[in-house]
């Protein structure tokens, strides 16, 4: 039980930070105190925070390493998308539909999660990583080719250009192959983003404190022993991966619709190795971590802005400084040394003050 | 086709050469290097600097580009690699994308992102026809160096001293140390060796595809790091096949089905061969102890 | 092809000791059971049948094969040739996740905890397939993800309480010292809840007064769940004290199977594995 407090707390640490995060920018906002950069800014933060969580949960808590979570994300972009406008006769509330597209968008990711998820989960480590590596590729490459479109008798698809789409006169194309998804009715808003971050983590939170969760974690911990208590690696193992796609789904929903173009590139390896950054920087396993990291990662580039052409190179050194500061044996050692020398200090000196 | 499967062989090749850096750090220090795409990279610049700027023929400016790559291999290693030694693979992984990023955006800030057309290295010899067949020399080259790499690497690691090192390092550090083997100098040397083989792939994918940006390795980077795993990762003959095999498989991909899915088929094949044998192609099974 | 044949043949079970099994149904019996690792076979012919309550041993010297036993026995190898009956049902084919639902649990020569995880989340895994609730209760906490937790958090702890380590609770686990790791591994085991529980070196690194407990706690086992125990053990002392019956294995076949008292006096098993007083001394 003393356990289960511990947990409580971090997790309504994370939900305090959310919400603070949520009322200064809220009211900032408001104010006009933001520059327009940072204000557009805001909404993206909070799509790569659910990002970050829903990573985490495949990374920190099932322990298995993904490097195709962009194209998860993409799927729900995508389909959140064309599910927006297909809606947008039929449901007049943009909350509601926004709503179900953020739906629609999370259950198709978590079906294409599903069926990645069935052969990929069988590989270990670098095989698996390499893996969501080339199905990231392939998302992209095939998003790259798909021509859709609306008319009054439905959804046509094409995989050859917007012509063969073959649309009544009124009827028009959603999403153009490499030009991506065009006309896009922002519905997004930065409330409704931090309401998703918040159910996102309510749920990655109470997973691993729930027989499911333990079961991910012991397979983590241990695949022999686990197993030989009765658990059912691929089940669990899929389980971990099917919810976080289906994460990543709906913030790719809520990134898709804060953007009047999005494109199938914006969706490649390298937003996939990012999210993996906040998650690696932030802790793995660490949702505080990765909520900070995110925050601040996103907008570091931004602020960064001044220097121009440097700023990616500064980004790229402070990453790699970060790695080695944080994982370099001999220095973790010094740091712990220093943290007892202080402490030690400390209580040597409040020892003298009591007597 | 009979084209086709010449110009996949020929660009497979130079996915083998690349991939054989991967394969061998991964064998080695048991880490992806991503950055090893870059130093592709790097190489095409240093090589394309000194045959435009300085007018220096093609065999000095590749052999300078070799030299430049293997100490930036054995700078990158000393640097970023080697405070993480005892780190998770994860933390390396994460350095190795820094250092990607690194090598990009320094080469943004020299060469900026204004793609280069890249010196044609055999602009005077006449391609070969066999039959209806046209073969270029470049391709001819480039097919051959292919070749002697294996060959020489095969015999490196078989029969020289730092080349059983290395395979002793590989299959245990620990028993390595204790054996008297200089495991930080072994990874240096693979390092070394890794980049220097990357400059020359460099060199020989600029000589067929001469647009040259920073991000120019970064594709072929992944490509020749699928083959790697492709063929089983850490194994020699592992890395040529998977890299030949690529790139036939990616020409033929564009040239009957779609160019724009080429990559898509690419890695779909790589997904099913996974699937299908878990280690690659020529991968050892390693199974645990319980 | 071979498999297939060995299983039709009916073998009369070779009990350890008929006389105390008659009339109560066998928990395990094994037939032709064997396994190759390429050319290498490692364990050969092994036949045994455990009656439902019995405590038995499995000694042998070092690469003998008994630990190539229990990883047949719970599928984390499959076995080359042979059967495996449990409760009278064949295993073949069986997952290591089915053998435990079927009532075989195990403990490891080399622990195998969940590190990172509390002591009671670890108990709590064994009980996995015996707590009710599934994924949308576990995700929104619904009532009877609440009902089941506090369910479960009893029970563990009451596992716990053979060994007096409900106080660890909270600990992690891999912050226990070794001895406590091992007790945590078999109340693991058994939150399983299993019929058959194989114990792989259970007293390693423990001190004479710790082998003596674990005896007494071993036995406390066996009486209260009525389960049937089997045991690799080295210490000749804990082997001889509370097995009813003993295999002796050596290069992967059984050389000598009876009472501890049967054992002790075989001259193969003496010359094998326990030596002369002599060459001891």
């Amino acid at each position: 039980m003393k356990n289960l407090s511990i947990n409580t707390k971090k997790a309504f640490l994370n939900y305090g930070i959310v919400i603070v995060f949520y009322i200064i920018f809220q009211s900032l906002s408001a104010g006009g105190a933001l520059s327009n950069s940072l204000k557009g800014q805001l909404i993206p933060i909070v799509v790569y925070m659910i990002m970050a969580v829903s990573l985490n949960l495949v990374v920190g808590i099932s322990g298995e390493l993904s490097l195709g979570h962009a194209g998860l994300m993409s799927v729900g972009a995508f389909s959140g998308v064309v599910a927006a406008s297909c809606l947008s006769d039929v449901v007049p509330s943009p909350g509601l539909r926004l709503f179900l597209s953020i739906l629609i968008g999370a259950i198709f990711a978590g079906i294409i999660g599903f069926l990645i998820g069935i052969p990929v989960l069988r590989l270990n480590g670098d095989y698996l990583a390499i893996v969501t590596l080339a199905f990231g590729e392939i998302i992209k490459n095939l998003l790259n080719c798909i021509y859709i479109g609306v008319d009054e008798k439905g959804l046509h698809f094409s995989g050859k250009d917007e012509a063969s789409l073959g649309l009544a006169p009124g009827g028009y194309s959603i999403v153009k192959g490499p030009m991506g998804a065009t006309g896009i009715n922002k519905l997004s808003t930065f409330t409704a983003a931090i309401i998703l971050l918040i159910v996102v983590l309510v749920i990655v939170q109470n997973l691993v404190n729930s027989r499911t969760g333990r079961a991910i974690m012991a397979i983590r911990d241990n695949r022999i022993a686990a197993e030989s208590c009765g658990l059912s690696v691929t089940k669990y193992k899929l389980t971990a991966f099917v919810i976080s796609a289906a994460m990543a789904g709906a913030a790719g929903v809520v990134y898709g619709l804060n953007f009047s173009t999005i494109v199938p590139k914006k969706f490649d390896f390298n937003t996939s190795i990012l999210i993996l950054v906040f998650v690696v920087l932030g802790g793995i396993g660490n949702l505080t971590g990765s909520l900070i990291a995110a925050g601040l990662l996103t907008v570091l580039p931004e602020l960064l802005r001044q220097f121009r052409d440097y700023r990616m190179l500064v980004y790229a050194i402070v990453l790699i400084v970060v790695m080695i500061a944080t994982n370099n044996e001999k220095l973790k050692v010094a740091v712990a040394v220093a943290i007892d020398k202080i402490k030690g200090k400390k209580t040597g000196k409040e020892g003298e003050a009591n007597e | 086709m009979l084209d086709y499967l010449i110009s996949g062989i020929s660009l497979g090749s130079v996915y083998a050469i690349i991939a054989l850096g991967y394969t061998m750090v991964y064998g080695i220090a048991k880490m992806l290097n991503f950055a090893h795409g870059d130093v592709i990279m790097v190489g095409g610049y240093v090589s394309f600097c000194s045959m435009s700027y300085l007018g220096w023929g093609p065999l000095p400016a590749i052999l300078f580009s070799i030299l430049v790559c293997t100490l930036l291999g054995i700078t990158i290693e000393r640097m970023a690699y080697k405070p993480l030694r005892s780190a998770t693979s994860l933390a390396v992984l994460i350095t190795a994308i820094g250092v990607s990023y690194l090598l990009q955006n320094l080469a943004l800030i020299i060469w900026s992102s204004s793609p280069k057309v890249y010196p044609d290295l055999f602009g005077g010899v006449e391609p070969v026809m066999i039959g209806e067949t046209r073969l270029s020399f470049a391709t001819i080259v480039t097919i051959l160096a292919n070749i002697i790499i294996m060959v020489g690497l095969t015999l490196f690691t078989n029969y020289t001293k730092i080349g059983k090192a290395m395979r002793a390092v590989s299959e245990d550090k620990g028993a390595a140390t204790l054996m008297g083997i200089n495991v930080n100098k072994t990874i240096s040397v693979t390092f070394a060796i890794g980049s220097g083989l990357a400059a020359i792939a460099g060199v020989l994918l600029l000589a067929s595809y001469p647009t040259l940006q920073p991000t120019t390795g970064s594709m072929p980077g992944i490509k020749a790091f699928t083959a790697a795993v492709f063929g089983g990762i850490g194994s020699i003959p592992g890395a040529m096949l998977g890299g030949i095999l690529l790139g036939v498989i990616e020409i033929f991909a564009k040239a009957y089905i779609s160019t724009q899915l080429s990559d898509a088929i690419v890695f779909g094949v790589l997904i099913i061969v996974l699937i299908v044998k878990p280690t690659g192609l020529l991968g050892k099974k390693v199974s645990e102890k319980v | 092809m071979s498999k297939q044949e060995v299983k039709l043949v009916n073998v009369p079970s070779p009990n350890f000791i008929p006389e105390r099994d008659l009339g109560k149904p066998l928990v395990l019996e094994t037939n032709h059971l064997g396994i190759d690792f390429g050319g290498l076979r490692a364990v050969d012919e092994f036949n045994i049948a455990l009656g439902a309550t019995e405590i038995a041993g499995l000694i042998g010297p070092n690469g003998a094969g008994k630990t190539t036993i229990f990883n047949m026995l719970t599928k984390v190898y499959q076995p080359t040739r042979g059967t495996i009956m449990l409760n009278g049902r064949d295993t073949h084919n069986m997952t290591p996740a089915q053998i435990s639902q079927a009532g075989i649990a195990r403990t490891f020569q080399n622990i195998r905890l969940f590190d990172k995880l509390t002591v009671e989340e670890n108990v709590k895994i064994g009980l996995h397939n015996h707590i009710n609730y599934g994924l949308p209760s576990g995700m929104f906490r619904l009532p009877k993800y609440w009902r089941e937790e506090k369910r479960s958090h009893e029970a563990a702890l009451k596992l716990l309480d053979i060994f007096g380590m409900a106080d660890l609770a909270g600990k992690e686990a891999g912050s226990l010292p070794y001895g406590a790791q091992r007790r945590l591994e078999i109340v693991r085991a058994l939150a399983t809840q299993p019929q058959l529980l194989l114990l792989d070196e259970p007293a390693a690194g423990m001190n004479p007064s710790e082998t003596e407990e674990l005896m007494n706690n071993i036995r406390k086992i066996r009486d209260d769940f009525q389960i049937a125990i089997m045991l690799i053990e080295h210490d000749m002392k804990l082997v001889m004290g509370i097995c009813e019956s003993i295999a002796v294995l050596n290069f992967g076949r059984i050389i000598a199977k009876g009472t501890p008292s049967e054992i002790q006096n075989n001259p193969q098993v003496i010359e094998a594995y326990l030596g002369t007083n002599k060459e001891r001394g």
